[in-house]
């Protein structure tokens, strides 16, 4: 009835291991661990160049060896040739497992009521059966930051893996408190507040901030004292972002406020980083003089101003890191994560070039979060987040043919394939027979 | 009487050729492209004969007429100009919300040639955008569809004067939402959205049926007949049932697609096109057999319930399927980079480079009615092109030049900073918007009657 061409059947082909099993009424393919031999392939290693015809040995979730010649003879060996082997790519902020359908607030869980309130966790609130967690996989992301929003200071974000069954099982070792650096600017065009009021706002949030910092300031040193404190979570946990105990992650957008916020950081004995930064590419000297690392995103964005050119936001990232800024990319998305390697390609094709993409979505997020050792490249005793291509995984003609977190195999199927399955030749199809 | 009807037909006919003198046509040579006709296939190092707007040749070692400019497109891509069949840019007003039908309010009443926006677009390689009405209505008002002439300040430059009529329908969640949840009238429910397109279409049938007696009583010698009252709304509906307009219908579940198809079944309508339609990919079979398909988004899903169950293997299916199948932003944003929203349908669903690129050229033409003009590089065709560094479906491609008309309005060498052709003299300081994620219009100045999560978020604020 329907034509099937060539390519279409190449690519029906290239699934069938895949779909052979998961056709089986009632198999599941489960994640599964094990030591894998990735033979033969090309390796982008981030951090150590490109290696030709090497083998990744991965085992007890680590990357165990690479080299030309392995001998692992009990390791399920997996031919690569003429692939690729990547690091798994890092978003470096979404909301990915907060909200399940962001217009039905009964599953929104990234937003707390309130101003105040860093004890807020984001990885409590992080479903591991998300369904939009399987479809991001695929696309080769394996970590991402999931962030709270909201008020002043929204909560505290953290890095998950994108396996396991219980938030614990899926955090990746980071955590920041987020700030929302108060803002000049407008947030889209629900926001519909004179000037006038979003100056006031702007100055109250302002002196707010100043002195919820002072009282954590008093608050860590009397705990450190060893005074006995009244019960105080939210206190309690900024507390940590005053010491530099944790992270303090500044949402900042606008110019000025870029601008206002490396002033409000200096001579503050906190780990500052930069999200979001829209105009990041107007003060990019500022923010690299201060030596301030960025997450920046989303790169598909519709430029700040009006007056502005119309590929400002592809060009931030890349004119940042060109000033000498770290910069990571994220998506800032929740059900489209997957498209954090496209963002990072038009970061790549408009001035950023495709090495320092890669780091921006590898090593450079492994770097700001304090997680360099384990995870952003492909190197001996680290992490086994990797992904297997079948060419360049920013562009998207290339299949992404395995996906290994945390050492596990993951089963390249999700919601949206298994639809596709079911539905590409239905049956019944037109008529019923 | 009729003498006057007559001068004031030739009067409009007058005014329209007029106003459509006045819309530039450009002449251009341009060389040694690798040519993606879409229709005809790809053609290496060829070039393309733009005159008077109009492609005159496509082939190899063609020669420049006197005084027409070439362009040497070496090692780049040539395109016909992308087509977005679902858009808000360059409308000042997008939902006359006030009842489930408002067949009679007109889309090119409404046209702001002054939107940045359409730059932008431009610079995304697209010549032709479909200027919708929004979804807060069962039946809501007439589309335009608006060739980006930027620079133009009449309204009337950038509407496509030759395309044909085209009407937005929506089904389920938005205007139940403001219907049936924020006015409390019909439709609250599915089966109330059908009953509103059942009734409406019955009452237009009512309305012509008054027209014919009338018409050929008063034909009579002598006829006192006295005619029925003019309803612009239910005229509209009336040309719809005469196939005078195509119906563009916002809709995502596959229960309410194949409800729509039933309808338009039992009225005799064909010219039918669903949006969005996330579920399409459900019943695909009957959007093939029964209508002019489906233009759907590339991967977008979960933001509202109904979208829930989506694939983003959507447009392979339906396209597998045999449905024409375009792909569309309704946003300002993703408009900027379509080419690259249909080179996803390879990622998802294996699509070749001429499927993925009939998506965004001859598919949503056909859909608007106006492929015999243009979305495909053959000689004859309105000169609507874009030239690219790097294939279209590249994830790394740079659109260089976009031409309308054979008239260059975006090259990306020449682009200017400020691209504003007004600037609001009661603003001091402009303001700095921050990019909150879709910028999805449907709803547009409906917002007031429910909370958004948006609005929830200001709140919290």
């Amino acid at each position: 009835m329907k034509r099937l061409n060539k390519t279409f059947f190449a690519f029906l082909l290239a699934l069938l291991p895949m779909m052979a099993m998961a056709q089986i009424d009632g198999e599941f393919i489960k994640p599964r661990p094990g030591k894998f031999l990735l033979q033969n392939a090309t390796v982008v290693t981030i951090t150590k160049g490109v290696l030709n015809n090497t083998s990744v040995l991965v085992e007890d979730g680590k990357i165990k060896e690479i080299g030309a010649n392995i001998s692992a003879s009990d390791a399920e060996v997996i031919d690569c040739t003429g692939k690729f082997i990547y690091p798994g790519m890092i978003d470096s902020g979404t909301k990915l497992g907060l909200v399940e359908v962001s217009s039905v607030p009964e599953t929104v869980d990234y937003a707390e009521i309130g101003n105040f309130s860093p004890n807020m966790q984001a990885l409590t609130a992080v479903n591991p059966n998300s369904v939009a967690i399987p479809v991001t996989r695929v696309s080769g992301v394996t970590t991402v930051l999931t962030v709270p929003a909201g008020g002043l200071f929204p909560g505290t974000a953290a890095l998950i893996n994108l396996n396991g069954y219980t938030p614990d099982q899926m955090y990746a070792g980071f955590k920041g408190i987020v700030m929302n650096f108060p803002s000049s600017g407008r947030r889209g065009r629900f926001d519909r507040r004179s000037d006038d009021d979003i100056k006031k706002a702007n100055e109250k949030a302002l002196k707010e901030a100043n002195d919820l910092w002072d009282n954590a300031k008093s608050y860590a040193s009397m705990a450190a004292d060893g005074a006995e404190l009244e019960y105080y979570p939210e206190m309690e946990q900024f507390a940590k972002a005053t010491t530099g105990e944790l992270p303090l992650l500044i949402e900042v957008n606008a110019a000025a406020d870029i601008q206002a916020a490396i002033k409000w950081v200096e001579g503050k004995d906190a780990k500052v980083i930069f999200t979001g930064v829209s105009e990041g590419w107007r003060v990019a000297d500022e923010i690299a003089k201060a030596g301030i690392p960025v997450l920046t995103g989303p790169i598909q964005a519709l430029p700040t101003r009006e007056s502005d050119r119309y590929d400002t936001p592809y060009a931030n990232a890349g004119k940042m890191a060109k000033a000498g800024v770290k910069v990571a990319i994220r998506t800032n998305g929740q059900e489209n994560v997957r498209n954090l390697p496209f963002f990072a390609a038009f970061a790549a094709a408009y001035g950023m070039g495709k090495e320092e993409a890669w780091k921006a979505v590898t090593i450079n997020p492994a770097e700001i979060f304090g997680l360099a050792d384990q995870y952003g490249s492909v190197e001996t005793g680290k992490v086994a987040n990797l992904i297997v291509a079948d060419g360049d995984p920013f562009e998207t003609k290339t299949n992404i043919m395995h996906v290994f977190i945390d050492g596990y195999r993951m089963p390249l199927s999700n919601r949206q394939i298994r639809l596709y399955q079911e539905f590409l030749d239905r049956s019944p199809g037109l008529k019923m027979n | 009487m009729q003498k006057f009807n007559y001068f004031l037909a030739a009067l409009l006919g007058l005014s329209i050729q007029f106003a459509s003198a006045q819309v530039e046509k450009g002449s251009v040579l341009i060389k040694n492209a690798t040519v993606l006709t879409v229709t005809k296939g790809t053609l290496e190092n060829s070039d393309v004969l733009v005159q008077d707007g109009i492609i005159k040749k496509v082939g190899q070692n063609l020669n420049a007429p006197n005084g027409v400019t070439t362009i040497d497109a070496t090692g780049k891509y040539l395109m016909p100009g992308i087509i977005d069949a679902h858009s808000h840019l360059g409308l000042d007003v997008v939902n006359e919300a006030t009842s489930p039908i408002v067949a009679e309010v007109r889309m090119k009443d409404m046209v702001n040639p002054f939107e940045v926006g359409i730059y932008r677009a431009l610079a995304g390689g697209v010549t032709i955008s479909h200027a919708m009405h929004g979804s807060a209505n069962v039946i809501g008002g007439q589309n335009a569809t608006l060739k980006h002439r930027w620079g133009s300040t009449d309204p009337a430059d950038i509407i496509m004067q030759d395309a044909p009529r085209t009407i937005k329908f929506a089904l389920g969640e938005n205007p139940t939402r403001v219907h049936g949840r924020g006015n409390g009238i019909q439709p609250r429910t599915r089966m109330g959205v059908e009953a509103i397109l059942r009734n409406g279409f019955n009452e237009a049938i009512q309305y012509k049926k008054a027209w014919a007696a009338y018409n050929s009583a008063s034909s009579q010698k002598g006829s006192t007949a006295m005619p029925p009252v003019h309803n612009e709304r239910l005229q509209t509906l009336a040309d719809i049932l005469d196939g005078k307009i195509i119906i563009h219908c916002h809709s995502y579940r596959a229960d309410e697609i194949y409800m729509l198809i039933n309808v338009a079944r039992d009225f005799g309508i064909t010219k039918l096109v669903f949006q969005h339609t996330n579920e399409g990919f459900k019943v695909a079979p009957e959007i093939a057999e029964y209508t002019m398909g489906a233009s759907v988004f590339a991967d977008w899903w979960a933001y509202k319930f109904e979208v829930y169950y989506s694939t983003a293997y959507n447009a392979a299916i339906l396209t597998e399927n045999g449905a024409i199948t375009s792909i569309n932003s309704d946003d300002a944003e993703l408009i900027r980079h379509l080419y690259h929203e249909a080179a996803k349908t390879q990622r998802y669903g294996g699509m070749t480079d001429e499927q993925a690129l009939s998506m965004i050229t001859i598919n949503p033409a056909k859909q608007l009615g106006i492929s015999d003009k243009v979305g495909s590089i053959e000689e004859g065709k309105q000169a609507d092109l874009v030239i690219f560094e790097g294939h279209p479906l590249s994830s790394y491609a740079i659109p260089q030049m976009t031409f309308v008309d054979g008239v260059k309005y975006f090259d990306i060498k020449e682009d200017a900073d400020d691209q504003r052709m007004k600037v609001s003299p009661t603003e001091m300081v402009e303001p700095v918007m921050i990019y909150e994620g879709h910028d999805s219009r449907c709803m547009q100045d409906t917002e007031s009657l429910f909370e958004t999560t948006e609005s929830l978020f200001l709140l919290n604020q």
